[in-house]
């Protein structure tokens, strides 16, 4: 990957150590992995598609010529026109141009509104998922941690005790039930919460700017959707926060600066809290990945016009390109979620960083 | 103290596995009756009736066989996977090592919800068996991950070095004296994925990708939802009660997940 080419003086061996100097550097190294993540996962969904048998491909061109009685040619060209690529050619041309394709942000085009490009519909309905889940694990993550410290403190009193109870009956509730419980006890039988009206990301009516009325029109619809995240998750923090806050609190550096007689408050945000909230941080991509999972039953309870809504939609019409462009246009936020965590995790906690970092 | 908690959620545990596996041989033939549709609960049905008349408590007893299996058999299958490779990543290292770890964190980062749609659209998941396999098959990463920790630190135990100097094999150490000595961690991680397996089983269930080919707990969901139970308090145990069965069935295994932490972190219960 070092410019060989351009440099055709620099020996082997020299050549072999910077690439390998390179490749030990932490961010070099983790940006190559998350490229190697998003292209498998191009790869894997193209072969999905493409070779195994009942193909979607198959089954369109079999419905197209058992429903309108067309022969198998042109079916299969229509076939080969909507999912942007022709079954007679070489797999590997047909490979090396998807991939191109992907490249150039081109993902084909979805079957049912033929012309729209792929990449212009996730586009449209992605924005309002990472909104909604993004906002939702920040408050979780945010106020778990402060009440798991707190449940550190006060280990064994009646806060720890009744806060520990409350999470994991919140943990143990599927993200999805809680909201079909909001939804049939205040959206329905009291009558409280207007559903109906929530439903959807924004108002009719309501132009996308950026305004005040449409910030705060966004927020309604998006509140009940966020308040499941945050209630549904919170309960890993502050278990998460909890035990390592313990954790640190018997390490003796805690002992020392109690020892130097320095104030409660200090100790609890210079000395305890740095140290305990390490933890968290690689759990907040593991988390953004299973609420982004999670954000598909759950917007479909809501009727919340996200990411999961137009899954579920795509799911129903059988309309493969969109599907595929979903899988990858979301595995690509998750790798750069993740990459982003990682590298904010390797500022935080420079052991990381090392090649040490990988045994653990 | 510490796992009374854990104790009850197990006891709570069986009891919904005995009822599962039990009740099925005592519950009456579901009939179909148009005209007894979303009765409410009366003494002949007890949880009162759905959309096609059928009585909801048989059902709920009936239900719960196919989501238990399913996740046990899940469970299963994903922490049989991250043993082998976890413990083969970590006590062989090198580049088998490398490799393992680079796969686990490719499927790691791939969301599993996703895939499974994509995945129940291009193919009918209508075995148990097939879920079971599917769900499995992607939800071992996690568990690998501490697997392989937890072997790193273990095979610098001088028992472990003792079983190299005397040449007993790969197999014998891994599987005689390092995992037994993993087992409650290992029992706590089934535990965890089986929990994410029902979840994820129910979830494909209520968004009608597996398609419904007999009564258990999500289909109930997924007819309760989509034939607007929820809009009559009649039949409001429709939905109710696999909501709360499922929740339950998930507190139980969440609360004996709890008390093997506190087992393995003693830090944890001190107070």
């Amino acid at each position: 990957m070092v410019a060989s080419d351009t440099e055709p003086v620099v020996r082997p061996a020299l050549l072999r150590r910077i690439t390998a100097r390179i490749y030990h550097i932490y961010v070099v190294r983790r940006v190559l992995k998350s490229i190697l993540t998003v292209y498998l996962v191009a790869t894997g969904t193209f072969f999905l598609v493409r070779l195994l048998p009942g193909n979607p491909v198959e089954v369109y061109i079999n419905t197209q010529m058992s429903q309108y009685g067309i022969s198998y040619q042109d079916a299969a060209s229509q076939a080969a026109g909507l999912f942007s690529f022709n079954p007679n050619r070489p797999l590997p041309e047909q490979y090396w141009e998807y991939l191109t394709g992907i490249a150039h942000g081109d993902l084909g085009q979805s079957l049912l509104s033929p012309g729209t490009p792929v990449l212009h519909i996730v586009l449209e309905y992605l924005p309002w998922t990472v909104f909604s889940v993004g906002l939702g694990v920040l408050i979780s993550c945010g106020l778990g941690s402060l009440l798991g410290m707190l449940m550190a403190y006060r280990r064994g009193g009646w806060i720890d005790h009744t806060l520990s109870l409350i999470s994991s009956l919140l943990h143990s509730i599927p993200n999805y039930l809680l909201a079909m419980l909001i939804v049939v006890f205040f959206g329905v039988q009291l009558d409280v919460l207007p559903i109906a009206a929530m439903r959807g990301a924004y108002s009719p009516g309501v132009t996308p700017e950026f305004s005040l009325d449409f910030i705060s029109d966004a927020m309604y619809h998006a509140s009940l959707p966020i308040t499941v995240y945050v209630l549904t998750t919170i309960g890993g923090w502050m278990l998460v926060m909890k035990a390592s806050t313990v954790d640190t609190l018997g390490e003796d550096f805690i002992t020392v600066a109690r020892a130097r007689g320095l104030r409660d408050s200090r100790i609890a945000s210079a000395y305890v809290g740095r140290n305990a909230v390490l933890p968290v941080f690689p759990q907040l991509a593991i988390t953004l990945g299973f609420v982004v999972g999670g954000s598909i039953l759950v917007e479909q309870v809501f009727q919340y016009q996200g990411i999961g809504f137009l899954l579920l939609q795509s799911v129903q019409r059988r309309d493969y390109p969109v599907l595929q462009g979903i899988l990858l246009v979301v595995t690509i936020a998750v790798v750069a979620a993740n990459l982003v965590s990682d590298l904010l995790y390797s500022r935080l906690d420079p052991r990381v960083r090392g090649t040490a970092g990988e045994s653990s | 103290m510490r796992s009374k908690s854990g104790f009850a959620g197990f006891i709570v545990f069986v009891l919904l596995v005995l009822l599962a596996v039990i009740g099925p041989l005592f519950t009456p033939q579901l009939v179909t009756d148009v005209t007894a549709v979303y009765l409410p609960p009366s003494g002949a049905h007890w949880l009162g009736t759905d959309s096609e008349g059928r009585d909801i408590l048989v059902q709920m007893i009936n239900g719960g066989r196919p989501v238990i299996l399913v996740g046990v058999l899940a469970g299963a299958i994903s922490t049989l996977i991250a043993i082998v490779f976890g413990s083969l990543g970590a006590y062989l290292g090198g580049w088998v090592d490398s490799v393992i770890v680079s796969v686990t964190d490719i499927v790691l980062t791939v969301p599993q919800i996703i895939l499974l749609a994509v995945l129940a659209s291009l193919y009918t998941l209508d075995s148990p068996w097939l879920l079971a396999v599917i769900l499995g098959a992607f939800a071992w990463p996690y568990l690998l991950r501490s697997v392989r920790a937890q072997v790193f630190s273990l095979k610098e135990r001088e028992y472990v070095e003792a079983a190299q100097l005397l040449d007993l094999g790969t197999p014998h150490i891994l599987f005689r004296e390092i995992l037994p000595n993993m087992a409650s961690f290992i029992m706590m991680n089934f535990v965890v994925t089986m929990t994410n397996a029902i979840y994820a089983l129910v979830g494909l269930y209520f968004l009608g990708l597996a398609p419904i080919v007999d009564d258990n707990w999500g289909a109930m969901l997924n007819k309760a939802w989509t034939r607007g139970a929820i809009f009559f308090s009649d039949s409001l145990f429709y939905v109710l009660a696999p909501i709360i069965a499922i929740s339950i069935l998930q507190l139980s295994l969440v609360t004996m997940t709890r008390s093997f932490e506190e087992i393995l972190n003693p830090r944890l219960r001190q107070s």
